[in-house]
């Protein structure tokens, strides 16, 4: 029995779940609004082709377009200044060995729940580390806020000073990267940083912590609650475009039942 | 305005290659008084025309002009037998200037008059749709809609789950109704024309996508293809889909489809390097609005359109006056509804733009073109 013939099988009897963690491409799916005097991000687009019609008699297709940062997707280190001379610092760069890794779940949904500026500290790091052990170096740290339940204008949760919505501090992201060598940071916001994160030094510290390091991003996630805390395996290979900055992806997690 | 000879001073209708009083070819288009006096009319009461059958009777009349022609126009139900009155020009369904007697002073509700109403695109009584509430000057027209006897406004809002500034503004004036309207996605904008495609009498596209720069102030294609993607895209997303329902009920009884207005930059007619790239994207516009007057022309749907120059708004900023503020361009928009106009040249910008461009395309080119600021 090899060990693909294990997992085929765990799959097939069930003590494998896949668990879906991403939000539908859809253009009313809210994207990243930056202050208007800056290039924004395109937002999710279909245009019919076809539809077996005069256009194309047997086949109904679409033509997309968006962002490299619309919907659930995957940020590259390329995709800050921090990161720009990283080394396979772009999609189509990242070795394939990483497009698979285990997965941590940070429970933070009680405290974003009450407070939607909640921060992920370095304490909330090691007390979840006093329960569950160290964070394993080369894993994804996933942020858990059950924000993915919130829609539309909660979602966002723009206020006149700018979106709110829960993240990391710089202090916790230097421990993951410094202190555990994760692979990534994901999240169920809009963004690896919290809404407010232009205010913290340096500015979107997870951004430019983990892309810094060659670390990468997963933004609007969604399913975290059906992750265990520890020992799920996420499956997220980006499309591999050409210098390509990140991009919108599926991402799926195996769990044991 | 009518031909006046040069050499004598006659005023001749209708218009011919030479002064029906001296033969002389020295002919002028001059504004003229418009009044006159109704000398006899009649009632069409039957008719084989189709169209016609709907609009019975009909009032027809002769008006001898103080300036001298007679002229057979159309007669308001308030002129009297006899009476002296003053002519207007209008554009008939078909899209044909005809003149109509008016009484000399306004009546009561005279422009209620059936004839008038037709010849008219008065937003009084009508369901109007305005397609972007976050436009800046989305509060102003709405507000002057309504002003002028709107029945109901529909208002377009893309993205609701960013906020708006103006959405309280707009929501404070009774008769309105916010619905999900993104003029970029085809998905959005045919939905809300299945919802409403069918009661819509007029709508107003004051969707619009503006950042300032030209060609080489700019280094990329990213502002401009949202700019033709709103104003070019969009027109053409809507037309394509609230389009055939609007052709489809321009005949039908009180409330029916009557106009589609378009607010286009002055700068459509000729470029201005500043706003190089906006300008283009209205050029692009300007031209889809004559292919659909063309596709519009035999349903009877009127295509208005609203040049403006520069507006009083944050995207603007840089500009020197003048600069045209919402409530100005809302009065235009309405007054040419109710004129039942297809140009509608608001504020000094427009007015100087297409002057020149009537003088001469070419130069105004170089003039537009040949200095930088």
């Amino acid at each position: 029995m090899t060990l693909l013939e294990d997992l085929a099988r765990a799959l097939a009897g069930g003590s494998l779940e896949i668990v879906d963690l991403t939000h539908t491409l859809d253009p009313d799916f809210p994207v990243i609004v930056l202050p208007p005097e800056f290039g924004q991000c395109a937002r999710f687009r279909m245009e019919e082709v076809s539809h077996y019609d005069h256009r194309g008699p047997a086949w109904k297709w679409h033509n997309i377009s968006m962002s490299e940062h619309t919907g659930t997707h995957f940020d590259a280190p390329s995709h800050w200044v921090s990161g720009r001379d990283v080394a396979n610092g772009s999609v189509d760069e990242i070795p394939a060995g990483n497009l698979m890794a285990p997965a941590v779940v940070i429970d933070c949904s009680a405290g974003s729940a009450e407070n939607d500026d909640f921060e992920l500290t370095p304490d909330i790091l090691l007390e979840w580390e006093r329960a569950h052990g160290s964070i394993p170096a080369g894993c994804w740290v996933l942020m858990r806020t059950d924000w993915s339940h919130r829609s539309g204008a909660a979602y966002l949760n723009m206020r006149d000073d700018g979106p709110h919505s829960p993240g990391p501090t710089p202090d916790a992201v230097r421990f993951l990267v410094d202190e555990r060598n994760i692979l990534g940071f994901g999240t169920e916001t809009i963004g690896t940083d919290a809404g407010q994160g232009a205010h913290y030094t340096p500015p979107y510290p997870a951004h430019f912590y983990l892309h810094g390091a060659g670390k990468y991003g997963l933004q609007c996630l969604c399913n975290l609650d059906k992750l265990p805390a520890t020992g799920a395996m996420l499956v997220t290979p980006p499309l591999k475009i050409r210098n390509g900055t990140g991009s919108p992806l599926r991402v799926l997690a195996l769990k044991e039942t | 305005m009518l031909q006046v000879c040069g050499d004598c001073g006659a005023v001749q209708y209708p218009p011919r290659d030479a002064c029906c009083k001296c033969l002389s070819v020295d002919l002028n288009w001059r504004d003229v008084s418009p009044r006159g006096q109704l000398l006899a009319e009649t009632k069409v009461r039957a008719t084989t025309d189709l169209y016609f059958r709907k609009q019975t009777p009909v009032r027809v009349g002769t008006v001898k002009l103080d300036v001298g022609p007679s002229v057979i126009c159309h007669v308001h139900g308030d002129v009297g037998a006899d009476e002296a009155v003053r002519l207007a020009i209008k554009l008939d369904r078909a899209g044909q200037g005809v003149m109509m007697a008016l009484p000399v002073k306004e009546t009561p509700f005279m422009e209620d008059d059936p004839r008038l109403r037709e010849m008219s695109c008065t937003p009084k009584h009508r369901r109007i749709l305005v397609t972007d509430a976050r436009n800046p000057n989305a509060p102003a027209i709405v507000r002057a809609l309504q002003s002028a006897g709107a029945e109901k406004i529909f208002v377009g809002i893309s993205e609701d789950w960013r906020p708006n500034r103006y959405h309280d503004d707009i929501m404070a004036m009774p008769g309105v109704e916010m619905l999900p309207l993104d003029v970029t996605d085809s998905k959005s904008v045919e939905e809300l024309a299945a919802e409403l495609g069918g009661k819509t009498d007029i709508l107003v596209n004051n969707a619009r996508y503006v950042r300032p720069g030209g060609l080489m102030t700019r280094n990329d294609t990213v502002f401009a293809q949202s700019e033709m993607d709103v104003n070019y895209l969009g027109l053409m997303r809507l037309a394509q889909a609230f389009g055939p329902a609007m052709c489809a009920r321009t005949a039908d009884g009180t409330n029916a489809a009557v106009a589609w207005v378009n607010i286009l930059s002055a700068y459509a007619i000729a470029n201005f390097t500043d706003y190089g790239c906006f300008s283009a994207s209205n050029a692009a516009a300007l031209s889809l609005s004559q292919n659909m007057r063309a596709d519009f022309r035999t349903s009877g749907l009127r295509v208005l359109n609203v040049f403006v120059g520069p507006t009083d708004d944050d995207w603007h900023q840089e500009l020197p006056p003048p600069k045209v503020p919402a409530h100005t361009l809302a009065g235009s928009l309405v007054q040419g509804l109710v004129d039942g106009l297809e140009e509608v040249y608001c504020g000094d910008v427009a007015k100087d733009m297409i002057e020149r461009f009537r003088a001469s395309p070419k130069i105004q080119e170089r003039e537009m073109t040949g200095f930088r600021s």
